[in-house]
């Protein structure tokens, strides 16, 4: 059973960590998912917690998961944005937990845009 | 929306849009009774009379990207679907207090989901507002106070992935303690 103590040592190792997450850092790559109604109703909420999740298990300091209300086009959702510094905002739709996972390794870790998710790809 | 859970998540962000800095989230299943109850209080902007009686109507919202508003309308309908009922309290400046009933053993009640979920995703969102989780199984229950939880941490960010994966796990292991047959 865990108990707050265990929070403590958490907080503890953390604290050790250099470079903590910081959203104003001018080289954070931010995932922003959409969690109105819409994103809600067709699956946002897992998408949202296997990027946390996963995040956290690759331990990438320079990458915050935020969360927005409607992006707009409701038809898509779950809808995600990568913003990387410097770079051009990707918007992937019809996310999944299996799809945001890939994104992290490929897009976030490697730097290859997983083409076949993003809104492009659908309206061609 | 498949789980009740999610109606909650959805719920919640109009708390915070309201601007609250302190949202109460009580989930209440009571067998003897038949009741699934679920309130969710805040003391953010409040509402005048006039939105406050036809807030639940699909066609009223205060976003501004589109004319429909569909979250309190949704869940609505989902606990009336099953003979119970959502109403709504509010004050202009003062708060907000959403009161929803289920009958707790209809065919058409869904399930509750995973509220370990919905209570990590609205934390991890909102860093600057508190949060206070109640969840009783009859009678046994479940606190999850951010504010306690912030004082643990100090100056490290309740939002941090690390911070929030164990938090899934602790409310997960919380609750499945209470549904425990005694």
């Amino acid at each position: 059973m865990k108990s707050l103590a265990e929070l403590e040592a958490i907080k503890n190792r953390m604290k050790n960590q250099v470079g903590m997450r910081k959203d104003d850092d001018t080289n954070t790559t931010r995932i922003v998912v959409g969690m109105a109604t819409c994103g809600i109703a067709a699956g946002a909420r897992p998408v949202l917690n296997a990027l946390v999740e996963e995040v956290g298990k690759r331990n990438l300091a320079h990458v915050t998961v935020a969360q927005t209300g409607c992006i707009g086009m409701c038809k898509f959702e779950p809808i995600i944005e990568v913003m990387a510094p410097g770079k051009e905002k990707v918007t992937y739709i019809k996310m999944t937990p299996e799809k945001a996972i890939k994104v992290i390794s490929e897009h976030i870790v490697n730097g290859r845009v997983c083409n076949e998710f993003t809104i492009g790809a659908e309206q061609e | 929306m498949l789980e009740i859970s999610l109606h909650v998540l959805d719920i919640v962000n109009n708390s915070v849009k309201a601007g609250a800095d302190l949202i109460g989230i009580t989930i209440c299943e009571d067998k003897q009774q038949n009741l699934l109850s679920i309130d969710i209080t805040d003391n953010g902007c409040g509402m005048d009379e006039a939105f406050l009686r036809s807030v639940t109507d699909p066609f009223k919202t205060t976003r501004t990207t589109r004319k429909v508003g569909m979250g309190l309308s949704l869940f609505k309908s989902a606990a009336e679907a099953t003979g119970g009922s959502l109403s709504i309290a509010s004050e202009k400046g003062k708060g907000t207090s959403v009161h929803v009933r289920f009958v707790y053993d209809h065919i058409d009640r869904q399930p509750l989901g995973d509220m370990a979920q919905t209570i990590t995703t609205v934390l991890s969102g909102n860093p600057s507002i508190d949060f206070l989780y109640r969840h009783t199984v009859d009678g046994k229950e479940f606190l999850l106070d951010t504010h306690e939880i912030r004082q643990i941490l100090g100056d490290v960010e309740l939002s941090q992935p690390e911070i929030i994966v164990w938090l899934v796990d602790y409310i997960t292991e919380g609750l499945q303690e209470i549904s425990q047959s005694a």
